[in-house]
């Protein structure tokens, strides 16, 4: 189980946010997105993000547009999870196609604080904060967890096609 | 016990009965992808194979920043031209040819009953058309091509009931700004969202388009109006195909019924930096602005263009504003150019641009500088949208705009005709 620090932010954060509308069209390089992670909401996060960070937010995240970015430049600097109220579904989608878990948690998400030692246990569906406080999730359904393992949903698809399996 | 328009749909699609809650893979009518097809396609190629599985269903329109702005647009464009041609994809809709909603509309893609698949998130928009559509990611829109296949959960549904008829100088963007100011930016998340009602019925295509389109403002999957004789006609000799419309059963399960009296609605403004910060026209008049927008896939349409031209004709736009006209498409435009609306228009000082986003998504023609404010009949209203981060969006109907350009400050429309 990968161990990391939580970020805390509030309800409603939004693709604009996360990943600044005016670079979506100019096809960039991972690392290139990862400095431009949640610029505009947080400008300290792209430089002291450390890999198995968890971001755990209010209700809403990701709501906007449906620029699938703003799901990658989370995975590449690393985030291992999103924890959050809730989820707009568009970055739901997007986060588990791009192989970032999305954990929707009411109780983690309030009760976990700006930079709290995290860890998640992805098989028994638990996440596991400071002082023993266990908060457990509904396991991935099959399909998911597959897209998840593959590291998302173009290595599955490949992986798919390749055995020449319909689906 | 009865089933929604997307229960019926997606059972159709999935060749079995499903409710809320179930997961199907189904495959879709349509995908339609714009600029961001260059980004799909470098995700297509990552896939190992060299044919996409379905050209005839794929729809692509360069509309985001056209005509290119900068080198690395045009390189993105240029990919898109000749993937095109390599894998014979017949509908390409190149620069001139207006906003991807619009034209996948106009084109006839939009047909009642049908199921369409869009990586972009106001592809709601065509639930004006009852069509089951909705946004999809660049890799779900690579792999659909790759597969024509793609999972989908079944949306819980929430019926909106539109009674009465508006007052003057109210319009469908009024509605829903009304709605989303209420409900908020989550309150259909995952739903679906069913408008109707003697008003629903009594609204224009354009009209509903907007509240379709708006529906992705409160998180829906999809939007869903009940296509009727309006609908049919518009499609009468555009229609890509044979359709069967599908619609609610009358006992079907809905989570959630609001009823709104369209009579009670006062023109609303949705102000910074979220599309559910809503007031009424009269609680932010006076806030002064410097660039207005009247265009994008919301209100670009000949309807607004009209109520703009009637309420700038023989007046002057105020000096301190820049005012951005964008018809939706080359289709409008035209519209709008031979009923004299145009030349009003640029009498009035407003500035005509090309059929396209333009500057809605803040990349090219009319970006904001830090502490400037616009007024936009947008769908959204985000943070650093339209350019720099220091600037501010408000939203509202294209007449609340039209009126409030002459003042150079946002002004009531009531009474502006
Ligand atoms: S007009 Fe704006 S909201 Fe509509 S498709 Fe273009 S960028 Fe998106």
């Amino acid at each position: 189980m990968k161990k990391g620090r939580a970020w805390k932010y509030g309800n409603d954060v939004n693709t604009d946010v996360i990943f600044p509308g005016k670079y979506t069209y100019a096809v960039m390089e991972p690392e290139e997105m990862v400095r431009h992670a949640l610029e505009d909401l947080d400008p300290g996060f792209a430089d002291k993000v450390q890999p198995g960070d968890v971001i755990v937010a209010g209700k809403n995240f990701g709501c906007g547009s449906s620029r699938e970015q703003a799901a990658t430049c989370l995975k590449c600097a690393g985030v291992q999870a999103v924890i959050a109220k809730s989820f707009a579904r568009i970055f739901y989608r997007n986060a588990i196609n791009q192989g970032l878990p999305v954990i929707q948690s009411v109780e983690a998400a309030e009760a976990i604080q700006q930079g709290e030692e995290v860890a998640i246990d992805f098989q028994k569906g638990e996440i596991i904060a400071e002082d023993k406080k266990v908060f457990s999730f509904p396991s991935f359904p099959d399909f998911v967890l597959g897209i998840l393992e593959a590291g998302g949903l173009i290595p599955y698809t490949k992986k798919k096609l390749s055995k020449k399996r319909s689906f | 016990m009865g089933q929604t328009f997307s229960e019926k749909i997606l059972s159709q699609k999935a060749g079995r009965e499903v409710r809320a809650g179930d997961v199907v893979t189904i495959s879709p009518d349509y995908v339609l992808t714009h600029d961001n097809s260059a980004a799909i396609i470098k995700e297509f190629q990552k896939l190992g194979i060299q044919k996409v599985r379905c050209p005839q269903k794929i729809v692509i329109v360069l509309d985001h920043v056209v005509p290119a702005s900068t080198e690395k647009y045009a390189q993105n464009h240029k990919s898109i031209r000749e993937f095109v041609s390599a894998q014979g994809i017949s509908h390409f809709y190149d620069v001139h040819n207006g906003i991807c909603h619009q034209v996948f509309s106009e084109e006839g893609f939009a047909m009642p009953g049908t199921l369409v698949l869009g990586a972009d998130s106001h592809t709601t928009s065509y639930g004006a058309f009852g069509v089951f559509s909705a946004g999809i990611g660049r890799s779900e829109a690579a792999s659909v091509w790759a597969t024509e296949k793609i999972w989908l959960r079944v949306p819980e549904t929430l019926k909106i009931v539109l009674d009465g008829q508006l007052p003057k100088d109210v319009y469908a963007k009024d509605i829903i700004l009304k709605i989303i100011g209420d409900e908020g930016a989550d309150r259909a998340n995952y739903r679906a969202v069913e408008f109707s009602g003697d008003g629903a019925e009594g609204m224009s295509l354009a009209s509903r388009l907007v509240l379709a389109n708006m529906a992705a403002e409160m998180g829906a999957k999809n939007g869903y109006f009940p296509p009727d004789e309006k609908t049919f006609d518009f499609l009468k000799d555009r229609a890509k195909g044979i359709y069967q419309p599908v619609y609610s059963d009358p006992d079907a399960d809905y989570e959630d019924i609001l009823e709104y009296d369209l009579s009670t609605i006062e023109p609303q403004v949705a102000c910074p930096h979220t599309v559910d910060n809503v007031k009424p026209v009269t609680a932010v008049a006076g806030t002064a602005f410097h660039q207005a927008v009247i265009g994008t896939c919301t209100n670009g349409r000949f309807e607004d263009l009209k109520v703009t031209a009637d309420i700038l004709r023989g007046k002057t736009v105020a000096s301190s504003v820049r005012v951005l006209v964008i018809p939706a498409s080359r289709t409008e435009y035209l519209k709008a150019l031979h009923a004299g609306f145009l030349e009003d228009l640029v009498r009035s000082g407003c500035i005509i641009l090309n059929p396209g986003c333009g500057p809605c998504l803040g990349a090219h023609q009319g970006v904001l500088a830090p502490g400037e404010v616009a007024l936009s009949t947008a769908n959204r209203n985000f943070r650093g949208r339209m350019g720099s981060r220091d600037s501010e969006i408000y939203l509202a109907s294209p007449a609340t705009v039209a009126a409030s350009v002459i003042q150079g400050k946002i002004t009531d429309p009531r009474g502006s005709q």
